[in-house]
């Protein structure tokens, strides 16, 4: 099972230079993850680097399914507390 | 949005041909941006990777990708076209350190082909002080370095998470030793004699009092130049900061923080923030000319070009040299100075009857939107101003109107057409006076007689006339003196 790439990526690059297997492709209309060669960086690193460098929350999968990088994960504000966030920096 | 010197011995010099950094370089010399390095490494609230790097160029735009082939075949297909290209950027849309292999494979083919041509980097540092060496491998003298804060409790407020030896690590952590590896790198690139020049976004509420010590530090560890941007974050960017109403200074602020940063040293003020792929002289952006498709036609002679970029950079260099107690005013005779011995070109012998004929009068024909300033450029100019100048004294005569056409447009039938009928409404005048003068329209006027004159946006019409005047008496005799001097040295 490998890591796979949703519609959310923005076609950044960012991870695209970074696996180790070469398995991510620039693609249209969005990146994608070659599941024969994806080995979820498995003995290499210990994180999956496609996934420890993309900077859009729910942009890659892991191999249940689940994001990576789910919402409020990137930018540290958990969706709980968006509004009271976007109140502080308002006032600035 | 202002630069500020650090120190000027020496480095006078470098940025002499720089027209991103030389004030006075700009109206004389072009720079281009490729597009070669997509992935980025860090975050910043204030980016949205759907575009480009914004601690470069503005959000909203997206730069065409090249390969590093690609980027060499353009750069010196440019270079061959436009002869006053001195600088080739690699900028956004991500970063060029992030990319290695591909910002150095272009490096590495550019030293080769086009020596002459100066090589600029822009990064955000983290990937910086490994890259030092290589960098100073290839024809680089000048290298940007984004740096919004010295503090990493701050930075944990713009930077939510960097990529770092294989993980990506979070918070005020990570903003620590993105800021290690910054001042890390400025410091190495200065023992180095690299000009480093510090970019810092201001961003309200979160470094506006910050800046003044990233300033002091920037300065003590080697930068040349402190380069303070207004925040831009517009929420249709979609950038972190955009949706969240995090504000961008006024104008006031912005300034007030650069005064305070400024401290004793000199305010420079041309910077216009160009998109990442700009093309050819500052505010004249010529990137729409060079479309990859065609491009790929053109056949190049890379020495040829290399030898036209030399003998037209003598006479610039010139030009300037008979012209360097002249700073607002820039010279006619920079792009066609007169051959010593020969006595001048055809445009420098029109130029001079028209001296001889009209010794202490000349006629002035300038753009102006209110009659108060200098604030157009030929392309944009309604109405052309005619003043008669007798020594101390100014006269407006008269006003010509420009007929409607759209001063948006500028594709070049358009600009041409609108350059002739120009010329021809100032056939009389001495001297044309405006903010910005294509080349061709330069040249053009120039076989006319008619002295292209380009002044700083927003001065003072009267004051413009009076250093006109001043240089109309000064010039043709020191150039033409100076270029000979220059061309025997
Ligand atoms: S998890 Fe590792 S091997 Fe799989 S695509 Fe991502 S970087 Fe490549
Ligand atoms: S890093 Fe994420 S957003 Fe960027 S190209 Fe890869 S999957 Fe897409
Ligand atoms: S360094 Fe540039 S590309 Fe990277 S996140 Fe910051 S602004 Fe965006």
């Amino acid at each position: 099972m490998s890591y796979r790439i949703t519609t959310d990526c923005v076609n950044c690059w960012a991870c695209e230079p970074l696996c180790p297997q070469q398995a991510v492709l620039a693609s249209k209309p969005h990146f994608v993850i070659d599941p024969a060669r994806c080995t979820g960086c498995e003995g290499e690193f210990a994180e999956p680097q496609c996934a420890s460098i993309c900077p859009i929350e729910g942009a890659i999968l892991d191999p249940s399914g689940a994001p990576v990088n789910p919402p409020g994960s990137l930018t540290g504000i958990p969706p709980g507390v968006w509004d009271q966030t976007r109140e502080r920096i308002q006032a600035r | 949005m202002e630069l500020k010197v650090v120190d000027s011995s020496g480095v006078r010099e470098k940025i002499r041909d720089h027209p991103c950094f030389s004030k006075d370089a700009h109206h004389h010399y072009a720079r281009m941006h490729v597009a070669v390095a997509p992935a980025c490494n860090i975050q910043c609230h204030y980016c949205n990777r759907k575009y480009d790097c914004a601690n470069e160029s503005r959000p909203g735009v997206v730069s065409e990708l090249l390969t590093p082939e690609q980027a060499v075949k353009k750069t010196l297909a440019v270079a061959a076209e436009i002869p006053q290209l001195t600088v080739l950027g690699i900028a956004g849309p991500g970063d060029p350190l992030a990319n290695p292999e591909r910002t150095f494979a272009t490096f590495a083919a550019l030293t080769e082909k086009a020596p002459d041509i100066r090589l600029c980097v822009s990064t955000n540092g983290l990937m910086l002080p490994q890259h030092v060496d290589e960098l100073c491998r290839h024809n680089i003298d000048h290298v940007t370095i984004t740096i919004n804060c010295v503090d990493a409790d701050i930075g944990a407020q713009i930077y939510p998470w960097i990529f770092w030896q294989h993980r990506r690590i979070r918070g005020a952590k990570a903003a620590a030793i993105l800021i290690e590896q910054q001042l890390m790198g400025l410091e190495m690139l200065a023992e180095r004699g690299v000009l480093v020049k510090i970019n810092s976004v201001l961003i309200p509420g979160v470094n506006d009092l910050h800046l003044a010590e990233v300033s002091r530090i920037v300065k003590q560890k080697g930068a040349f130049l402190h380069n303070i941007m207004p925040l831009i974050a517009e929420p249709e960017h979609g950038t972190f900061f955009g949706l969240m109403g995090q504000r961008a200074p006024s104008a006031k602020e912005l300034h007030a923080v650069q005064q305070s940063c400024a401290n004793d040293m000199e305010i420079m003020s041309h910077c216009r923030q160009c998109r990442a792929d700009a093309i050819g002289m500052l505010g004249q952006d010529r990137h729409d000319e060079f479309t990859l498709e065609r491009i790929e036609k053109l056949e190049i002679d890379p020495v040829a070009a290399m030898a036209r970029r030399a003998q037209l950079r003598a006479q610039i260099e010139a030009a300037r040299t008979a012209k360097s107690l002249q700073p607002v005013l820039v010279s006619l005779t920079s792009l066609t100075q007169p051959k010593p011995g020969v006595g001048g070109s055809p445009a420098a012998q029109v130029g001079r009857a028209k001296l001889a004929s009209s010794a202490a009068s000349f006629r002035v024909a300038l753009a102006s939107s209110d009659g108060q300033r200098i604030d157009q450029s030929l392309s944009e100019v309604e109405v052309l101003r005619v003043y008669q100048v007798d020594g101390q004294s100014s006269r407006l005569t008269e006003t010509r109107p420009v007929s409607g056409l759209p001063s948006h447009l500028s594709q070049d039938p358009v600009a041409e057409a609108k350059v002739t009928e120009v010329i021809k409404l100032i056939k009389d005048c001495d001297a044309l006076l405006c903010t910005r003068i294509g080349f061709n329209a330069w040249q053009r006027l120039e076989r006319q007689g008619i002295r292209p004159l380009s002044a700083e946006s927003g001065l003072p019409i009267k004051v413009a006339l009076r250093q006109a005047h001043a240089d109309w008496h000064t010039d043709t005799e020191g150039a033409a003196n100076a270029a000979s001097r220059a061309l025997s040295a």
